[in-house]
């Protein structure tokens, strides 16, 4: 089985796979604390769908490098979504749900009237699912990725205080002069990168497991922020570093292996909070 | 000396004005309790003079070198909160985010005045522990001290004892009490506990 994978390791293909899917799983898993506590799962959700969209058009357009505009049009509805939260018109998760369904409806549409290729299912569900486009990423998606992903994790690092203290009480945050608006902005923009880098791991419909579940698995058994975030993005970048070499070496596909994997994890430290009660790391 | 001046505050939602012509100023070291039926503003009121909502028309005035800096603000707990994973300590220091500006982390005088405030709240032996397996009072006492490192002249409360049991709430009003006389923090706190508001305040006022 090494040698099996050492044979493999020989194509950069592989290369690029193993290191895009670890970066995405470490800043997926850093959000996924913070979007599962704030009740924005749903908006996750939501921005793979408006990716998804933009991406069917970016296609149509017949643009071949389409990250660019798929990142700038995910960044506006982030932005507009989080707007939108705060308009009592149209509750969060309605306007949410909206968009979501808007875009994945426009992005198929598009697809089915315009596309030049024949093979129309089997294109939607890569984009949907992501099965085959990891393992075709250009060496300029790799820096692509690194750089995005870099900027992400540092980014969470220097606002690490504030981002918990936004998370846990908007409220009095505010009242104590931080800029709380700012911040969930800062969030949502955070998210929409992530969400696109993401979508060419696991494609746009099993995006949201990659944020949620490690930071649900890591919530069974942590009892501190600090540790719960730790222990979610090690564990992310675990499950999907496995993911990615059983789905290569067992042909299997990429974002469906990696979120079993997810899943398996999630139960395990199920197991474990039911066995042991939980424990405090101090 | 007077902190807060408001002056013909209208207070509400939209077109629903639910506070009328409300004048009324606070003094140093002074507690007011904030009565009222719900839906009749107590909380509008106070978000107000945090500075979290603007009045329909009217104003809050801060005098006498007094800012709105200086309030500590302990709100309501949310649902969301009593299943958050947090410890003790770093729910404390998130107090002086506020005054932290873009300085990543905390610093060593940050640190030791959260382990004061911390030990003043009686709950320095929990600061490891977290948040969501605590008893109602000790994390009302965690916010308390959280509101102390954001602010040490007036504490803002809202409803500070909602679901707590006779004991733990007696040791809450105790808290608040000794923070008034000995610390001499002025307090303006809502409060449905008419036994309370007339055992321990100064001022009422109801809404």
């Amino acid at each position: 089985m090494i040698e099996k994978f050492l044979m493999y390791w020989e194509f950069p293909f592989v290369r690029y796979a193993l290191i895009v899917g670890v970066l995405i799983a470490i800043c997926s898993s850093l959000l996924g604390v913070t979007l599962v506590l704030k009740r924005f799962s749903f908006i996750g959700d939501g921005l793979s769908h408006v990716a998804f969209g933009a991406m069917a058009v970016a296609s149509v357009l017949k643009i071949t490098n389409n990250m660019p505009l798929v990142l700038v049009i995910t960044v506006i509805c982030a932005v507009l979504l989080l707007r939108t939260g705060k308009n009592s018109t149209i509750k969060g998760d309605a306007a949410v749900a909206m968009i979501s369904v808007s875009s994945l409806a426009i992005g198929y549409l598009l697809m089915n009237i315009f596309s030049s290729s024949s093979n129309l299912s089997g294109d939607v569900c890569t984009t949907l699912f992501g099965s085959v486009s990891i393992l075709t990423l250009s060496i300029n998606d790799v820096w692509l990725s690194v750089i995005l992903s870099l900027t992400v994790v540092i980014v969470f690092m220097f606002f690490y205080n504030k981002i918990f203290a936004v998370t846990f009480d908007e409220d009095f945050a505010k009242s104590s002069g931080v800029n709380a608006e700012a911040y969930n902005l800062l969030i949502a923009v955070i998210v929409a990168v992530v969400i696109v880098l993401a979508m060419n791991l696991v494609g746009s419909l099993l995006i949201s497991a990659l944020v949620i579940f490690p930071a649900l698995s890591a919530m069974r058994v942590f009892k501190n922020f600090k540790s719960v975030t730790i222990c979610s993005v090690i564990l992310s970048a675990t499950c999907a570093l496995i993911g990615i070499i059983i789905s290569v070496l067992s042909g299997t596909p990429v974002g469906s292996t990696i979120v079993a994997a997810d899943m398996t994890a999630f139960v395990i430290f199920f197991m474990i909070e039911k066995i042991s009660g939980g424990f405090v790391r101090p | 000396m007077t902190q807060i001046k408001c002056k013909n505050l209208y207070l509400g939602y939209g077109n629903n004005i639910v506070v009328k012509d409300l004048s009324f100023s606070v003094s140093a070291g002074e507690y007011v309790c904030v009565t009222g039926s719900n839906g009749s503003g107590k909380s509008t009121l106070i978000k107000t003079i945090l500075g979290l909502k603007s009045p329909i028309s009217g104003r809050v005035e801060f005098c006498e070198g007094f800012t709105k800096n200086q309030i500590g603000y302990l709100p309501q707990q949310t649902d969301f909160q009593k299943d958050f994973p947090a410890s003790v300590r770093e729910i404390v220091l998130s107090g002086f985010q506020g005054k932290c500006g873009f300085r990543p982390y905390y610093n060593k005088t940050e640190k030791d005045f959260a382990k004061q405030a911390m030990s003043k709240m009686n709950i320095l032996a929990l600061s490891k522990k977290c948040y969501r397996e605590l008893s109602g009072g000790q994390q009302q006492r965690v916010l308390l001290a959280r509101a102390l490192c954001a602010a040490g002249k007036m504490l803002i409360l809202d409803e500070p004892v909602s679901g707590l049991d006779p004991v733990a709430s007696s040791e809450m009003y105790n808290v608040i009490n000794d923070l008034n006389k000995n610390d001499r923090v002025t307090i303006i706190m809502i409060s449905h506990d008419i036994e309370a508001v007339k055992k321990y305040s100064d001022k009422i006022i109801n809404l």
